[in-house]
């Protein structure tokens, strides 16, 4: 009943309060892998065997441990629709993952969304703790206090040598991966951004296009993220990835105010004119829309545009994607309909035409 | 825009690939996606990390042959049956116990994922009571050998004395 909660609204609660930086960056996430030991991992467990583990690992929620953080709710994954699930996914509430392959799969999910558990996916148990703007401190204390709670009632399968043992040889040791999320247009449109990509992977961490790759990343959206698990500590790895995020966001400010000074008509322009499209086009794919989404973004940033919150475009950001169209008008597209209902529900959050003031369709 | 491959359905993946420089523009349906089970992002059966590291192990397997006429067991996990071979190809291991299994093999492919092959982070609070207690009994024990070693039998019983206790600690853990 109250999955359909999760996945009716757009924009989960916690994205509505604006964090540190939020004008560059979206969001901070920090997800722990974890393994019972004496459980095979999931790939190779038995039905049974990953139906104890799953219980066991729902009891902890349901003990009251973790009720001191909040209200949470467990939600079996057999119980989901293929949409709902897709919906979820795209919300970056649950793995494709645990979506697609998991085998006894559920998710455990605070009321505001920021925290998501996940049981069975490639490890027994994630930890997913997600923070608005640049809080990546924050998220990793939080994650590490769940993890905690859990520690408590279930035997870890840790190793003095090689620490947290995971599934994937890429996670073990801490089994922690930390990532921010990063709108770095003036970058892009500077030609910086390789430059600093490359930069960026030789100090062990990675990035990607959130929808997309490098330079093509759609709408500018670029994930930071560390790579190395074993051989470096928590907070080495937490003060790395906040030293280089720090560093990418005094160029992107940067690059903004040398656009502003250098080609301030210009980047009016663009924006204005992306702002134009967004509200009177009939028909949008998701290429262009990510791209016009991050001129109007920068305009908001920049002050060139009053009108638009940055709330109102994360929640596009979400509401644009395949699944949630086909939830939002409920009925199953093709993609000429999707690009045609897309363009529809632009055009209604940016003129502020939607019956619920735009917190929800 | 319709699919480049089949050219009857529209084109919903858009995708840039980048080899040395080399720019190729993508621009296909789903089916033929998933078809070509190329590497594009988001499809079902899309170039994973695994397979990577797949990779990085068969090289590790041709790198060191055989020695000579000595017939090897395949290394195996006790615990879930996992084999070596099987874990090079998924790139994936089945339990906690495979990591003992194939440990001689590990440190070079971890070396090469990682900054190293210790674990220097957090470290479980239950279970790691009884991780400083072990790496205790440790110490004593060598510190015994060589006692013994130097014939110092007295102070040689203290320790055994000692290990004990800690090892009873450890059965309490």
């Amino acid at each position: 009943m109250s999955s359909h909660r999760f996945s009716q609204h757009a924009l989960s609660e916690w994205m509505k309060n604006e964090g540190p930086e939020a004008e560059i960056v979206i969001s901070s996430r920090v997800r722990i892998a974890r393994n019972l030991s004496h459980h095979p991992f999931p790939l190779l467990a038995t039905n049974q065997q990953a139906k104890d583990v799953m219980e066991q690992l729902t009891n902890v929620s349901q003990s009251g441990r973790l009720a001191a953080l909040g209200s949470f709710e467990t939600i079996t994954l057999s119980d989901l629709t293929e949409l709902e699930k897709r919906v979820l996914v795209e919300k970056h509430l649950i793995s494709p993952n645990l979506a697609n392959e998991s085998r006894c799969g559920a998710v455990i999910l605070s009321d505001d969304e920021s925290v998501s558990i996940m049981i069975n996916e490639e490890d027994h148990l994630r930890i997913q703790c997600l923070y608005p703007g640049f809080q990546i401190q924050e998220a990793w204390t939080l994650a590490s206090g769940i993890d905690d709670i859990f520690e408590e009632a279930a035997d870890y399968a840790f190793d003095e040598k090689r620490g947290y043992l995971t599934t994937c040889p890429t996670n073990v040791g801490t089994g922690i991966r930390a990532s921010v999320m990063m709108h770095l247009p003036a970058l892009v449109l500077t030609n910086q951004i390789n430059r600093i990509l490359s930069a960026v992977t030789q100090v062990g961490l990675a990035v990607r296009g959130l929808y997309g790759e490098g330079s093509e990343a759609l709408g500018n959206l670029f994930q930071v993220s560390n790579q190395i698990t074993l051989g470096q500590s928590e907070d080495e790895i937490i003060d790395n990835l906040y030293g280089v995020a720090r560093q990418i966001i005094e160029h992107e400010k940067a690059a903004r105010s040398r656009l502003l000074q250098e080609s301030k008509l210009r980047i009016e322009d663009r924006v204005k004119r992306s702002y134009g499209i967004l509200c009177h086009a009939m028909i949008m794919d998701s290429k262009e829309s990510a791209q016009r989404l991050s001129d109007v973004r920068l305009g908001t940033d920049l002050g060139i545009l009053q009108d638009v919150t940055p709330q109102m475009l994360n929640e596009l950001l979400v509401m644009t994607q395949p699944g949630f169209l086909q939830q939002a008008f409920n009925e199953k597209m093709s993609p000429e309909q999707r690009d045609y209902r897309r363009a529809e529900l632009i055009r209604k959050q940016l003129r502020g035409e939607t019956d619920h003031g735009g917190a929800r369709i | 825009m319709y699919c480049q491959e089949c050219g009857k359905k529209p084109a919903t993946l858009h995708f840039t690939k980048i080899i040395n420089g080399e720019k190729t523009e993508f621009h296909i349906c789903e089916g033929c996606a998933r078809e070509k089970g190329e590497g594009i992002p988001g499809t079902p059966n899309s170039f994973s990390i695994h397979s990577l590291l797949s990779g990085l192990l068969d090289f590790e397997q041709l790198g060191a042959p055989g020695m000579g006429s000595m017939q090897q067991q395949p290394l195996r996990c006790e615990e879930c049956g996992l084999t070596y071979a099987q874990f090079s190809k998924i790139g994936r291991f089945g339990c906690s116990n495979c990591y003992q299994a194939f440990s001689e093999k590990l440190d070079p492919l971890l070396k090469r994922v990682h900054s190293g092959t210790v674990h220097s982070g957090k470290i479980p609070k239950r279970s790691g009571n009884q991780i400083r207690c072990r790496k205790e009994i440790e110490q004593l024990r060598r510190d015994l050998q060589t006692r013994i070693e130097h014939e110092e039998f007295e102070s040689a019983a203290q320790l055994r004395d000692q290990i004990r206790e800690l090892e009873r600690k450890m059965a309490d853990l």
